[in-house]
C-alpha cells in the first residue's frame, strides 16, 4: 500500500513536469530562435539553418548605429517614463476619492471610469487627431500621447481604487482625528501604504506606453523623428526586408529592457496581474 | 481639502467643503472624462453623418455613411467576420489554455518560480516585436517552426501567407502571451479551500469529478472576468494582425504608405483596423466614425453583460 501510493506519487510527479518542460518549450524556443538567428548572418538567416555557424556579434552593433534607432529609444523612454509618472500624479487623487469618501455620484463616476476602461482608442480617433493635428497642429510630436497621461488614466483609477479599498477606513480616521486634512491623509498615511499598488499601476503604464504602436503610428508617423520603438521596429523590418538577422537582433533589443524591468520588479508586477483579475 | 482642523461650522458649510474637496480629488479625471471621452464620442457621433475628407468643410450626408458602410464597403463584412471569429476562438483557446496551464502550475513541486517565470515571459514581449518574431519563425519557406514540424513529420502550413492558417497563426501568438491568464488563474486556484478537496477524496472522487465540482464553482467568477475581458481585447485586437499582415505581405515601411489591409485575402482584418484605413487611408472620416460608433456599441454591450453578471467587478466596498 505504502510502496503503491509513492510509486503514484511518482509517477504523477513524471507527468506533471514533462507536462511544465513541454509547455516551457513552447514558451520559450521562440526566444531561442529568435536570438539564435539574431547572430546569424545574412545570409544563413535566410537558409533553414537553426544554428548559426558563425556567430555575428556585430549584427547588434550594426542595429545600434542604424540611423534613428537612439531616437526612438529617446522617444519610447520619453513616452513611457513621462507618462507613467504623469498617470501615477494624476490617477493616485481620483482612486483614492473613489475608493474612500462617500459622495453623490460615485458610483456613476466608477461606472463611466470602466466604461473609459474598457473602449477601443480607435472608437475615439478621428476627433481626437482632428483636435490635436488641425486645431493644435501636434502632429508629428508625442505630445497627444502624454498630455492626456496628465488627466488620469481609467485603468489605473481602476487598478488603484481596488488596492486602496483593501486599505483600513480606521487608518485615514486616525490620521484625520489627528488633525491631518485629506490631502496630508493621502500624502501621508494612504501613500505608504499603497506602495505595491502604485507599484503595479506604474509598471503597466510604462508597460503600455513602451509596447503602443496605434497611438505613435496615428500622431508620430509623418515625423521620424518622434518615432517609437514599437513604431519604428516595424519600419525597420520594411527596410530591411531580406535582413532576417538585423531584424530579429532589433527586436531582441525592443524586448530585451522590458525583460530585464521585469525581473527587477516580478513582485509587484504578478501582483497587479492578479489583482485586476481577483480583488473585488 | 482641510476639514479636520476648520473650527466648527453650519451643516451646509461643511457639506459644501466636502463637495469642493471631492471635486478638487476628482479633477484630472473629470477632465479627462470630458476632453478625451465625452466630447470625442459626441464628436464621432456627429461626424458619423457627415461627409469629411479633412479638407473640405464637413457638410451633412444624413445616413449616407452608414449605408455605405453596413452595405458597399467591401473591406467591412469580411472584417467583422474577422473579429468575430477572434472573439470566439481567441477568446475561448486562451481561457481554456490559460486555465490548464494555471492547474499544471499550482501541480509543479519542482523549480516552481523557473516553470512559472518562463510560462510568464512572453506576455512581456512588446506586441510589435513579438508580432516580428512570429511572422519570421512561422515563415513558410524557411521559418524554423516549420523546420522542426517537417522533422517531426507533421503539416507545415503557410502560417501568415495562407488566408486559411494566418487567423490561427495569430491565435498561436495569443496563446504565447498567455502569462496574464496564468497568474490570475493560479491565484484564484491557489484560493480554492483545501478541505473540499480532502473532504471529495475521503468520497473517493476522482481527478475529473473534483474539477467539475469543486474546482469549477470556485473560480467560475475568474472564468467569467477572463472571458468578458478577453472578448473586449479580441475586439481591440489591431497592433498583431496590422503589423503580420504588413509584415507577411513585404509591405516596406515608412510613414504614409498605402497598403492592402488584411494580407493575406483580407483574413487578418479587423474592425480596429478599419477605422484606420477608412480615415487615415482613404481619408473618409465620416465613414471612419460609423466604423468606430460600430465598434463602440460591441464594445459597451459586452460592458453591460460585464457589469451585471458580475455585480461585484465594482460593486465591493460599496
Amino acid at each position: 500500500m505504502a510502496s503503491g501510493t509513492t510509486a503514484k506519487k511518482a509517477l504523477h510527479w513524471v507527468a506533471v513536469h514533462s507536462l511544465g518542460v513541454a509547455a516551457a518549450l513552447f514558451f520559450v524556443l521562440p526566444f531561442v530562435f529568435l536570438f539564435l538567428t539574431s547572430v546569424m548572418s545574412d545570409q544563413q538567416a535566410l537558409t533553414r539553418d537553426l544554428w548559426p555557424r558563425t556567430w555575428e556579434w556585430d549584427n547588434y552593433a550594426q542595429v545600434w548605429h542604424t540611423p534613428g534607432f537612439l531616437t526612438w529609444w529617446r522617444n519610447t523612454l520619453l513616452y513611457a517614463g513621462l507618462g507613467t509618472l504623469l498617470t501615477v500624479c494624476s490617477s493616485v487623487p481620483v482612486a483614492y476619492a473613489l475608493a474612500k469618501f462617500r459622495f453623490r455620484g460615485r458610483r456613476l463616476s466608477l461606472m463611466l471610469v470602466v466604461a473609459m476602461m474598457m473602449l477601443p482608442p480607435q472608437v475615439v480617433v478621428i476627433p481626437m487627431y482632428l483636435f490635436w493635428a488641425k486645431q493644435l497642429g501636434l502632429s508629428g510630436t508625442l505630445w497627444p500621447l502624454i498630455v492626456p497621461m496628465a488627466f488620469g488614466d481609467a485603468f489605473s483609477i481602476f487598478l488603484l481604487r481596488q488596492f486602496l479599498l483593501t486599505i483600513p477606513d480606521e487608518y485615514l480616521d486616525a490620521a484625520r482625528v489627528d488633525g491631518c486634512g485629506e490631502l496630508r491623509t493621502l500624502l501621508r498615511v494612504v501613500l505608504p501604504m499603497a506602495k505595491p499598488g502604485i507599484a503595479a499601476v506604474a509598471l503597466f503604464q510604462f508597460f503600455t506606453c513602451w509596447n503602443d504602436y496605434f497611438g505613435p503610428q496615428i500622431y508620430a508617423s509623418e515625423n521620424p523623428g518622434a518615432w517609437t520603438l514599437s513604431y519604428g521596429l516595424e519600419s525597420f523590418k520594411g527596410a530591411h526586408h531580406t535582413d532576417w538577422n538585423l531584424t530579429m537582433a532589433a527586436t531582441v533589443l525592443v524586448m530585451a529592457p522590458v525583460i530585464v524591468l521585469f525581473f527587477f520588479a516580478q513582485k509587484a508586477f504578478v501582483e497587479g496581474v492578479t489583482l485586476t483579475g481577483v480583488k473585488g | 481639502m482641510t476639514t479636520g482642523i476648520l473650527p466648527p461650522r453650519g451643516a451646509a458649510a461643511r457639506r459644501r467643503a466636502a463637495a469642493l474637496r471631492t471635486a478638487a480629488f476628482m479633477s484630472p479625471w473629470l477632465i479627462g472624462f470630458a476632453v478625451f471621452f465625452a466630447y470625442p464620442l459626441l464628436s464621432t457621433v456627429y461626424f458619423s453623418f457627415m461627409k469629411y475628407d479633412g479638407f473640405r468643410p464637413p457638410s451633412f450626408n444624413g445616413l449616407d455613411n452608414w449605408s455605405y458602410v453596413l452595405t458597399q464597403y467591401p473591406l467591412f463584412w469580411p472584417a467583422m467576420r474577422n473579429t468575430l471569429w477572434l472573439v470566439v476562438v481567441v477568446v475561448a483557446c486562451r481561457v481554456a489554455f490559460g486555465l490548464g496551464l494555471g492547474l499544471l502550475v499550482t501541480k509543479i513541486k519542482t523549480a516552481s518560480g523557473v516553470f512559472r517565470t518562463l510560462f510568464y515571459l512572453p506576455y512581456l514581449a512588446p506586441p510589435v516585436a513579438a508580432t516580428l518574431a512570429f511572422v519570421f519563425l512561422l515563415n513558410p519557406g524557411t521559418g524554423p517552426a516549420n523546420t522542426v514540424l517537417g522533422a517531426v513529420g507533421l503539416p507545415t502550413p503557410g502560417w501568415f501567407t495562407d488566408p486559411d492558417w494566418s487567423k490561427p497563426a495569430l491565435t498561436a501568438l495569443a496563446l504565447w502571451g498567455i502569462g496574464d491568464l496564468m497568474v490570475i488563474f493560479m491565484a484564484a486556484l491557489l484560493d480554492v479551500p483545501k478541505e473540499q478537496y480532502e473532504a471529495a477524496e475521503l468520497d473517493g472522487a476522482g481527478a475529473w469529478t473534483r474539477f467539475r465540482h469543486i474546482t469549477l464553482p470556485n473560480i467560475s467568477p475568474i472564468v467569467l472576468f477572463a472571458v468578458v475581458t478577453g472578448v473586449i481585447q479580441s475586439m481591440q485586437y489591431y497592433t498583431q494582425p496590422l503589423v503580420a499582415g504588413k509584415v507577411a505581405a513585404g509591405v516596406i515601411g515608412g510613414s504614409g504608405q498605402q497598403f492592402e489591409p488584411g494580407y493575406p485575402e483580407k483574413s487578418t482584418l479587423t474592425l480596429p483596423q478599419l477605422v484606420y484605413n477608412a480615415g487615415f487611408q482613404r481619408f473618409d472620416y465620416g465613414s471612419a466614425c460609423v466604423i468606430a460608433l460600430v465598434l463602440f456599441l460591441l464594445s459597451m454591450a459586452f460592458t453591460a453583460l460585464l457589469m451585471r453578471r458580475r455585480g461585484g467587478l465594482i460593486g465591493s466596498g460599496d
